[in-house]
C-alpha cells in the first residue's frame, strides 16, 4: 500500500496536477468522446443505416439536418432492390417527414454500356428529370437489377437545406448494374424550389423494397 | 504531505478528478484513444510518389487487401508520363491472384476544349470494356514539361463477395495532341463477386515519370 501511495505521489506535481507518466493509452481506452476536442476533419459521419431485409424507405431526419452543418453528403453503397428494374428516388420534406412532397426541378445526364457490347451512349436523360414536381425524383440507380450480384452505389450532396432565403440545391452521381446487364453512370442535379427549410430527406425505390444496402449520412463543416 | 493536500484539492468529494487536475501536459503521452476514431471520416491510407515508375499499386489499407472501408478514394495529382507520344492512364483490379485482370463492364465519355476554341462531348466507344480483363483507361497525360493529369476515382466496397463492385472516375488533363483541356469520365462495375484486394495504375506506354497518387478510406 505504501509503495503504491509513494508511486502515485510521483505522478503528481506539487500542485496536484497529474503528470504524463500517470496516463497512457490504456488509461483512456474507455473514453469514447472528447466534447471539447476536435477529432479532426471537416466531414462528420452522422448516421449509418444498414439494410439487411425488406425496407420501404430510408430517411434522414431533422435530428441529423441541423444548423451545425451547411452541406450534407449521402452515400449509398451496394443498394439492392427486391424488385427488378427499380429506380432509386429522392425527395425532401418541410414538415419533419410528415409529407415528402417538396417541389423540385432537376436535370440528368448518363452514359452507359451493356455487357453484350452493342449499346453505348452519353446523353441527357429527360425521362429521369422533373420540372416543378412534388413527386419523388430519380437519382442515380436506373432500372437496378434484382439478381443477387446487382446493385447501385453513389453519393449526393445537399447544400444548405435549412436556408429560408434560397432554394436548395442537390447533386447526385452514381453507378448502377441494371437488370439487363448495363453499367449506367448517371448524374442528377437540381433544386428544391422552396424557401422553406427542408429538414428531412428520404430515399426509396420506385417499386418494391430495398433488400439490402448501406446508407451513410455526413455533415460537412 | 504538500502533494497530498494539493491532490485532495483536485478531487471532488466523490473522489473524481476535477478539471484542474488534468491539463495538456498530463495527456501528452497519449497517442491514441482506442474508443475514439482519429482523424475524421476521410483517412489518408497511403501516398505513393511516382519516379519513373512502371506502375503504382495499392494492396494494403493497414492490413492486407482492401477490407476495412466501404469506400476508397484515389486522388491523382499531376500525373506526368515518361513517353513522348500518346499514352493513356489506366487502372486494373486484382481479385485474388497476382494479376490485375478482374473483368470490368465500363462506360466512358470525354469532353474537351482546345486552346484554338474547338469543343466536343462524345461517348468513347474505343475505350470502354465489355467484361474485359484489360486495364481500363481513365485519363491521359501530356508529356511536355508543364503538362499533366489530375483527378480522382471512387471504389465502392471492394471486399464485397455478394455484389459486383462499382467505381467512378473523373480526370482532367492537358492533351498534348490537340493542346486541350481534356476531361474523361468512367463508370463501371468489376464483374465478379470475388473480393478485390488490389488496385494498380499505369500508363499504356512507358512509365509514370512523376506524380502523386493518394489512397483514402472513407468511414
Amino acid at each position: 500500500m505504501g509503495v503504491i501511495t509513494r508511486t502515485a505521489a510521483n505522478n503528481f506535481t506539487t500542485s496536484g496536477v497529474i503528470l504524463p507518466a500517470a496516463i497512457n493509452n490504456t488509461t483512456v481506452a474507455s473514453i469514447d468522446s472528447l466534447s471539447n476536442v476536435s477529432t479532426g476533419g471537416a466531414m462528420t459521419l452522422l448516421n449509418t443505416t444498414t439494410i439487411t431485409s425488406n425496407t420501404a424507405t430510408v430517411s434522414f431526419s431533422s435530428s441529423l439536418i441541423t444548423s451545425t452543418y451547411r452541406t450534407y453528403l449521402i452515400k449509398y453503397i451496394n443498394v439492392h432492390p427486391e424488385t427488378d428494374t427499380a429506380d432509386l428516388q429522392f425527395n425532401g420534406s418541410t414538415d419533419n417527414g410528415s409529407n415528402y412532397n417538396v417541389t423540385k426541378t432537376t436535370s440528368a445526364y448518363y452514359y452507359f454500356h451493356n455487357e453484350a457490347d452493342n449499346s453505348t451512349g452519353v446523353d441527357k436523360e429527360p425521362s429521369h428529370d422533373v420540372a416543378q414536381s412534388t413527386g419523388f425524383c430519380q437519382i442515380p440507380g436506373d432500372t437496378v437489377g434484382a439478381d443477387n450480384d446487382q446493385s447501385v452505389s453513389g453519393f449526393g450532396y445537399i447544400f444548405s437545406p435549412l436556408s429560408t432565403t434560397f432554394l436548395k440545391h442537390f447533386w447526385f452521381s452514381g453507378n448502377c448494374h441494371t437488370d439487363s446487364g448495363y453499367t449506367v453512370q448517371e448524374t442528377v442535379a437540381g433544386y428544391f424550389n422552396t424557401t422553406s427549410a427542408v429538414n428531412n430527406v428520404q430515399i426509396k425505390f420506385s417499386t418494391g423494397n430495398i433488400g439490402s444496402g448501406i446508407f451513410k449520412f455526413y455533415g460537412i463543416a | 504531505m504538500s502533494i497530498a493536500l494539493s491532490l485532495a484539492n483536485n478531487l471532488t468529494t466523490g473522489g473524481k478528478f476535477i478539471a484542474a487536475a488534468i491539463n495538456n501536459t498530463s495527456v501528452s503521452n497519449v497517442t491514441s484513444f482506442a474508443s475514439i476514431p482519429a482523424g475524421g471520416v476521410l483517412r489518408l491510407l497511403s501516398t505513393q510518389t511516382a519516379s519513373d515508375s512502371a506502375s503504382i499499386s495499392f494492396t494494403n489499407d493497414g492490413s492486407a487487401g482492401l477490407t476495412t472501408y466501404k469506400e476508397y478514394i484515389f486522388s491523382f495529382i499531376n500525373i506526368h508520363q515518361a513517353a513522348t507520344s500518346f499514352a493513356s492512364f489506366d487502372v486494373g483490379f486484382r481479385d485474388g491472384s497476382t494479376d490485375y485482370d478482374a473483368p470490368k463492364q465500363t462506360a466512358k465519355f470525354e469532353v474537351y476544349h482546345t486552346e484554338a476554341d474547338s469543343t466536343s462531348l462524345a461517348y468513347s466507344g474505343g475505350d470502354d470494356l465489355a467484361n474485359g480483363t484489360a486495364f481500363q483507361r481513365i485519363g491521359l497525360s501530356g508529356y511536355n514539361n508543364d503538362e499533366s493529369m489530375s483527378g480522382f476515382m471512387r471504389l465502392f466496397e471492394p471486399s464485397s463477395t455478394t455484389f459486383t463492385k462499382h467505381f467512378i472516375s473523373t480526370t482532367n488533363a492537358y492533351y498534348t495532341g490537340s493542346n486541350a483541356s481534356w476531361q474523361e469520365h468512367v463508370g463501371g462495375y468489376i464483374n465478379t463477386t470475388t473480393a478485390i484486394d488490389g488496385v494498380q495504375f499505369k500508363m499504356s506506354t512507358g512509365n509514370i515519370q512523376s506524380g502523386v497518387i493518394k489512397m483514402y478510406g472513407v468511414l
